[in-house]
């Protein structure tokens, strides 16, 4: 793929006439997915796929495209030539655009990651049996996934990264649940057969009978998988400077009201764990740490080049969205361990589910609980609870009834797969909460 | 590309193969605040290779074109489903894949290239010049988005259907900001217009004076009072039901989540197979439909991915349920009656249940009516936040612009409505539903799920609809 790639690069940027500017942006997967319902297989299939997107300039004027590859150089060299002419016909007939921004970065870098994976017509036999007679529904995706990105100044990345994740529910017979992902670059037959029987052992503190809790404000634990839930609505109308400045943003407060969450609280943008690659689709390479939040005080926020010419400041290379792409939350000193303790009598939560903001600007959020919750009483599990609504800010729950955090994060990879498989991971700890708002 | 021809040299032993071939071009143009934010044009296309081995379908999804590359694939299918039918959740017939020919053409005025995107971008350049009504307007954004798509399937039982799209998704937003209160208002929800039809909605005229509309309510939203909090009536605008419909029927009412195939994403559901013919979902006006024939509706097709020929059914009513979303797999898996719904994303995906056009039909009271009936309650328009548990029962939206209703009259605007119940009572509570006067269409780019994950774009129409005893509240 990456011969492909660099073949095309250097074809489409020789044929740039002057005063011509391009990003180019490589994205392709080959992946298996089988789709899993009551320990069986509901659908199986592989997909195989490359797309070439171009980001062109000419004379104060931007346009972008993208085309499907081919994997033929031929075939995809006339495709390419052919949305070169597209994009030249049309970017004459727009606008000037007072904030694009030339690529000038000339980084280069090449980053593969090497991985032991099941050939696709294994899969069924390796994950299946294991199951027994669990009633387990899910998702497997494996394969790999390759990003490049290449501009007329000469800047070239190239990551490409082998990868499965089984992300699956274990489900009882009065359909209480557990989740977990099993996820990797190398496969380790016995690990999984472990992983999936420590979940089968979760279940079953769910077939104890199911507490009814009536709405109200509660102390609350949320571990660290709902915590990464909430940590990713920081995507979408958050830590964006664009966000912020055209008033779409959740952290507007801090920034205009000097409004702080809790000191317990910090939030960066943090490659050093490898997941994803650091370079945006302009080439550019972000640091490899951003403390975005400093013991609840908005320090930094992500600034995209084309932000930061807008207004006048520095750009830390964010991707075009301003959207987290590496969020660590910073650990605390509440040893796992003693969470119940510490909890007291009150709400454990282990997953979150639907989350949206249902005031953006007052910074509330709303959303499920889901799978493995329970009503605490004393530092004892006494019962799974059903399903219940929250609705809370982030000012109150992130702010002054953020109690402690747990002195471990855990890694919750994207397993997400809209635009092709996700590479990116929250690493995150879980939270004590003096209270959260539970309302339906 | 013949791909009638290319089925026919497919060589693999298999019970069926089917070629699903898939272009679109999607164009998206934003401008903010009078500068172009994007002018994009991503073409797609690929073809889903998928065949049926002792009982199990498998697939391959190829960007490669040619014979070699689709013989290829079919390979690998082939050896997929072989391996995956010993674990089976079901197996199945080719009975899976019901034979059909046929097409469909989306209706259209105006071509998509009667604009040239130097005109596209000229109108979205007034279009928010018109937005920014005052100097407290600090943000406008106007956005267009085209889909052109071309689908062709053909199979080893027969089946040769080839269907055209050209859809039209358009929004103009502004935000208001004063003393500390910030406000936003769009044309109707994000993206909430959005059509199979032209370029005959970029009608200079009608869009500018909706923008100068929009950015109006906008300021009026920054001096309003917060919307009240209590249990009263609620009207909906058909904005709004659109995503009440969307999130409390259809995605409850999908046969292939009822079936669990969704309870590790999307979810579950609270409606059960034996509930259908039995279940009263809703009050007796109640009447929800698949339609598929619905004049520039969003999600109108002639069949579905898996073959199925379209027809229109009701799936509820006078409030009583009736039938699922389901396709042909969903059908045969569960015994019961279904729709043409089963559908992918594009040709990287295999087809799921999904919904399609699914509207509330009209009632007979009229916009007067409705507002003289009530004593006190809260009119919602343009949906702003949605959230609901994975059963689809518990759930609470928001919306951007509400209008206090006193004693059968509409007294003053409110801001940051919001509202939250659960499905069965709510629906139980409509008490009143409006005539075809009230009626509106909409529909979404926009509705997530599948594993993998697929996005595809759903059609809502519905009239006004009153409900009773509703908790209403406002913001933060």
């Amino acid at each position: 793929m990456e011969k492909l790639f660099q073949q095309l690069n250097k074809a489409i940027m020789d044929s740039l006439q002057e005063g011509e500017y391009l990003s180019l942006g490589y994205g392709g997967e080959n992946s298996n997915f089988t789709r899993i319902n009551a320990a069986k297989v509901r659908q199986i299939g592989n997909v195989d796929e490359a797309d070439l997107t171009f980001n062109f300039i000419l004379n104060g004027r931007r346009c972008s495209g993208g085309i499907s590859l081919s994997g033929d150089a031929e075939e995809d060299l006339n495709r390419s030539l052919t949305e070169l002419g597209r994009l030249r016909a049309e970017v004459v007939q727009l606008p000037e655009d007072p904030y694009l921004v030339l690529p000038d970065s000339t980084d280069t870098s090449t980053n593969v990651k090497h991985g032991d994976l099941p050939d696709s017509e294994e899969i069924p036999a390796k994950l299946l049996p294991a199951m027994g007679s669990a009633d387990l529904t899910g998702i497997w995706a494996s394969g790999r996934i390759y990003q490049g990105s290449a501009n007329s100044a000469g800047g070239y990345h190239w990551f490409a990264t082998d990868s499965f994740s089984l992300d699956y529910s274990l489900i009882t017979p009065a359909e209480k649940m557990v989740k977990a992902t099993f996820a990797g670059t190398h496969w380790d037959q016995e690990a999984y057969t472990g992983f999936l029987a420590d979940s089968v052992n979760k279940l079953k503190l769910m077939s104890l009978p199911p507490r009814k809790i009536e709405p109200g404000s509660y102390r609350t634990y949320i571990a660290s998988a709902g915590i990464s839930d909430i940590l990713s609505m920081f995507s979408w109308g958050g830590v964006s400077e664009a966000a912020i400045r055209q008033s779409e943003s959740c952290l507007g407060k801090m920034r205009n009201e000097s409004k702080k969450l809790s000191e317990l609280f910090t939030l960066s943008e943090d490659f050093s764990s490898g997941f994803a690659p650091r370079f945006n689709g302009n080439g550019e390479v972000a640091p490899e740490k951003t403390v975005l939040i400093d013991k609840g005080e908005l320090i930094n926020t992500l600034v995209s080049s084309r932000t930061a010419k807008e207004y006048n400041i520095e750009s830390n290379y964010a991707s075009g969205d301003e959207g987290l792409r590496a969020p660590v939350m910073r650990a605390g000193s509440l040893k796992e361990a003693d969470v119940l303790k510490a909890l007291g009598t009150g709400v454990y939560l282990s997953n979150l589910h639907y989350l949206n903001w249902s005031d953006m600007i007052g910074g509330r959020i709303t959303g499920m609980t889901r799978y493995a919750c329970f009503w605490v009483e004393d530092g004892e599990i006494v019962a799974p609870i059903e399903n219940m609504r929250f609705d809370d800010s982030i000012y109150s729950f992130l702010g002054e009834n953020l109690e402690q955090v747990t002195d471990t994060t855990h890694v919750n990879p994207d397993v997400g797969t809209y635009d092709g498989r996700e590479l990116n991971a929250v690493i995150c700890p879980g939270v004590l909460l003096k209270s959260f708002a539970l309302t339906l | 590309m013949d791909l009638q021809a290319i089925l026919s040299s497919i060589d693999v032993k298999a019970d069926w193969v089917g070629l699903r071939y898939v272009k679109e071009n999607t164009g998206f143009r934003l401008v903010r605040d009078g500068k172009p934010e994007a002018n994009t044009r991503e073409s797609k296309q690929g073809i889903m290779v998928e065949v049926l081995v002792n009982g199990q379908f498998a697939y391959y999804g190829t960007s490669r074109l040619d014979s070699a590359g689709i013989q290829a694939a079919a390979e690998r299918a082939v050896k997929l489903a072989d391996a995956a039918s010993k674990f089976s959740l079901h197996s199945f017939g080719v009975e899976a894949r019901p034979v059909a020919k046929g097409s469909y053409r989306s209706p259209y005025q105006t071509p998509a290239d009667a604009f040239s995107p130097g005109e596209l971008s000229e109108l979205l350049v007034k279009a928010t010049s018109e937005l920014k009504v005052s100097d407290k307007i600090v943000n406008t954004n106007a956005m267009a988005r085209t889909v052109e798509t071309e689908s062709h399937f053909v199979s080893s039982n027969g089946s040769d259907v080839e269907q055209q799209y050209l859809m039209i998704s358009a929004d103009y937003s502004a935000i208001a900001h004063e003393g500390g209160v910030t406000q936003k208002r769009t044309d109707g929800g994000l993206l909430a217009k959005s059509y199979q039809a032209g370029m005959e909605v970029f009608n200079e005229a009608d869009v500018l004076a909706r923008c100068r509309n929009i950015g109006a309510e906008a300021v009026e939203l920054l001096t309003a009072d917060e919307c009240p909090t209590g249990t009263m009536d609620l009207l909906l605008a058909p904005d709004q039901m659109m995503l009440q419909i969307h999130e409390s029927v259809g995605h409850a009412l999908e046969i292939d989540r009822i079936l669990g195939d969704e309870r590790n994403y999307a979810g579950w559901s609270f409606v059960r197979l034996d509930d259908f013919g039995k279940l009263q979902y809703g009050s007796d006006l109640m009447n929800i439909t698949f339609d598929p024939f619905v004049e520039n509706q969003f999600a109108s097709y002639a069949y579905d991915d898996g073959g199925l020929k379209a027809e229109k059914e009701f799936l509820i009513k006078n409030g009583l349920l009736l039938r699922g979303l389901g396709g042909m797999e969903s059908q045969l898996r569960s015994g019961i009656n279904g729709v043409a719904n089963f559908r992918a994303s594009s040709w990287n995906r295999a087809p799921i249940d999904r919904m399609a056009n699914l509207n509330l039909e009209a009632g007979d009271s009229s916009y007067d009516e409705i507002i003289g009936s009530v004593e006190k309650g809260v009119f919602m328009t343009s949906n702003r936040s949605w959230s609901i548990d994975d059963y689809r029962n518990k759930f609470q939206f928001g919306c951007e612009y509400g209008k206090l209703i006193e004693n059968g009259k509409i007294t003053r605007t409110v801001k940051n409505p919001n509202y939250r119940a659960i499905s069965n009572p709510f629906w139980r509570s409509l008490k009143k539903v409006g005539n075809k006067d009230t009626f509106e269409i909409y529909g979404t780019p926009f509705c997530g799920k599948g594993e993998p994950n697929q996005i595809i774009r759903v059609g809502h129409a519905s009239p006004l609809c009153l409900f009773d005893k509703v908790e209403i509240f406002g913001g933060a």
